[in-house]
């Protein structure tokens, strides 16, 4: 029988490393994420995995050690949070470069300056192409399962591209739930053997990783890394549905939870925890007679294009949620994304853009059902006032 | 005549008041040596810039009402080391903690050292990563517990007094929190030095060091150290079987000879301009 819990969601993720077993784990402390190593580290203390536990002296060699151990053929994991993910940016886009399916978990904090602990996005939007694939989870038994399923994800040879796992700081990371843990040998199974086609150090099989590569063949190198992208479409979805079918449970397999789109009109697009209470004021609206509707994006990198296209062109109108900022861009990275999405469709619904929660700063139901009555607004009159706004911002 | 009571609020920014750190640290002792250094020296708080990474002990800057700037885990230095480029008759000090300086920050440590660049470091050394949680650090001693060190720390930890020196750091000193004055002393002097100083303060932090090694208050922490630390006088009397575990205090190296990067590079603009008008 699966386990249920009360956990914080970082308990939860570090009970999935518990369970993936990795070869490897390098870890360095920064909140909101620190206690999620702590835990593993209890883990690695009370003799419940094999993994080597290596506590190194920055982020950066956080990630560079867990390039090392991958490319040497062992399964690797770290995991970080905000100014921690900027110090590792180097060496995100040599995992990718080298083809290591590296699963990390991302305990999404606001990033210095000025410093502030508490929960955003722009840290794992500022990584954004870096060539890794972004998984967003709603609550801590998504960021269980994600982390799973990451796993799978990234190591699949087709794909074999590392993978980050995105959980809110302290909202996720430190809240308690209930969260159903699956059974050990069903996880085991379900993860398997880490099996990588070349390693370094392998005597019979010598490689090179990384060497020098100018006008002949760095161009052709960084577009073979989108082949990986690409098949990891598929994957994605073949993963979900696998998940799905072994465990049960579960809502957001795919690349999005929809939630009564079917025949929405309004609908707000989001990312991560503010599911939770977008989907309540869904609800709330339903029950008023609006024909309102929630996406939740679950996959953003890759970003499923057509599938959001499809589910949003019938709209009326749409509110993209953004908890950071794109700085000289058309307001908040999910807002682009959806926006290039929609291009070609016709008609496309109105839409607005919101920023909300930049370092932690509240979002309440107020707030959502306000975005829901400007578009409703916007649509009705014909005028959109402010394409892109602010939610709870003291102006 | 007996010297004027330092207006230490004069110093402080009253309105960020009651301070974020636990009862009996370390770290409010190394605050207060370090503003009595700088009233001493008569300094213009408004010449002085504080600067810090992250951790406990850089929170010092959000304190004290002077030019501060809170910087990134580990590289404080490296932004000192811009603002005394840019402002080489300012008073730049830069405080750390171990994990800070040491760890993430070392790479900037041995280079700012080895510059010989006119800021003083201060590094309150507890032993520990006090704000995330109680990880060992590069200056955790050998068999000690840590959060990530459930059964014993088996990392040798860093001289960071034959760090500095070997680094190129000009004036080197260790203090503990046990003995204010003196570390007030030894601010003071590694202000005044022309070149790189760097004055370790061994300190207490008794919540995430102290209560996993048995030192559970400030007080037995406090008394740890003492127990540990001996003068350098007093060491040069002692036998290496009495120095065995004891942690040599003072002022352990003062070289006014070599020459300081600002003023080299000053010179070297001087020079190459004096060059370019002879060609002109």
């Amino acid at each position: 029988m699966p386990e249920q819990l009360a956990l914080t969601g970082n308990e939860a993720v570090a009970h999935a490393m518990r369970q993936i077993n990795p070869d490897v784990v390098a870890a360095y402390p920064i909140t909101p994420q620190t206690s999620m190593m702590q835990k593993f580290a209890d883990f690695v203390a009370d003799g419940l995995v094999d993994s080597e536990l290596v506590l190194v002296e920055s982020e950066h060699s956080a990630m560079s050690a867990t390039v090392g151990s991958q490319a040497s053929g062992a399964r690797s994991m770290t995991a970080t949070a905000a100014c921690g993910l900027a110090l590792m940016w180097e060496i995100l886009g040599i995992a990718s470069a080298y083809r290591l399916p590296i699963v990390m978990p991302v305990v999404n904090r606001a990033l210095s300056g000025p410093i502030n602990i508490q929960g955003d996005h722009s840290d794992s939007m500022g990584t954004r192409d870096c060539g890794w694939i972004h998984i967003f989870s709603e609550n801590a038994q998504e960021a269980y399962e994600n982390t799973i399923m990451a796993m799978r994800i990234a190591e699949h040879p087709d794909v074999l591209t590392p993978a980050m796992v995105c959980l809110d700081g302290f909202i996720i990371s430190h809240g308690v739930e209930s969260v159903t843990i699956y059974k050990d040998n069903l996880v085991k199974k379900f993860v398997g053997e880490y099996q990588p086609h070349y390693t370094l150090l392998d005597a019979k099989h010598p490689i090179t990783l990384g060497a020098m590569d100018f006008s002949d063949f760095y161009f052709e190198h960084k577009v073979s890394q989108l082949d990986g992208y690409n098949n990891s479409h598929s994957v994605i979805l073949d993963v979900g549905s696998e998940f799905k079918k072994t465990f049960g449970g579960g809502e957001c397999y795919e690349f999005f939870e929809a939630h009564k789109m079917d025949d929405a009109e309004y609908a707000v697009v989001v990312l991560g925890s503010t599911a939770g209470s977008t989907r309540m004021v869904v609800d709330d609206l339903r029950a008023q007679g609006v024909k309102a509707g929630m996406l939740k994006i679950r996959v953003f990198r890759p970003f499923p294009y057509e599938e959001i296209a499809r589910l949003l062109a019938p709209l009326k109108g749409c509110a993209v949620l953004d908890r950071s900022i794109a700085y000289g861009g058309d307001g908040g990275p999910v807002h682009i994304e959806v926006r290039s999405a929609l291009y070609g469709q016709s008609p496309v619904p109105v839409m607005l853009n919101y920023i909300y929660g930049l370092g932690g700063k509240p979002i309440e139901p107020e707030h959502i059902h306000s975005a829901f009555k400007d578009i409703q607004e916007a649509v009705a009159t014909g005028n959109v006032k402010r394409r892109v706004g602010y939610l709870n911002l003291t102006e | 005549m007996p010297k004027a009571a330092v207006d230490y609020l004069y110093y402080l920014r009253a309105e960020k008041l009651p301070h974020m750190w636990c009862p009996g640290c370390g770290i409010g002792i190394v605050v207060k040596s370090m503003i009595g250094a700088i009233d001493s020296l008569g300094w213009d708080k408004n010449d002085i810039a504080v600067i810090s990474g992250i951790g406990c002990t850089s929170r010092a800057p959000g304190y004290m009402d002077m030019n501060t700037l809170h910087t990134t885990h580990g590289r404080a230095l490296s932004f000192a080391t811009g603002v005394k480029m840019a402002a080489p008759d300012k008073h730049i000090i830069v405080i750390s903690g171990d994990g800070d300086a040491t760890a993430i920050g070392g790479n900037h440590f041995i280079h700012a050292c080895r510059r010989n660049i006119d800021i003083t470091l201060i590094i309150n050394n507890n032993n520990i990563y006090g704000m995330t949680g109680g990880q060992f650090s590069p200056t955790t001693p050998y068999g000690a517990r840590a959060a990530t060190t459930p059964h014993g720390n088996i990392d040798p930890a860093f001289d960071l007094v034959e760090l500095a020196k070997g680094a190129g750091a000009t004036y080197v000193a260790r203090g503990a929190v046990d003995n204010a004055r003196m570390m007030e002393k030894y601010f003071k002097d590694g202000m005044e030095h022309h070149g790189f100083s760097v004055i370790e303060i061994l300190s207490n932090c008794h919540t995430q060091y102290g209560r996993r090694n048995k030192m559970a208050d400030a007080i037995t922490m406090i008394d740890w150290i003492s127990d540990q630390v001996v003068s350098n006088k007093k060491a040069a009397k002692m036998s290496p079987e009495e120095l065995e575990g004891k942690i040599i205090t003072g002022e352990m190296y003062h070289n006014t000879e070599l020459a300081e990067y600002t003023d080299e590079y000053a010179k070297l603009i001087e020079r190459v301009q004096a060059k370019a008008a002879l060609k002109a």
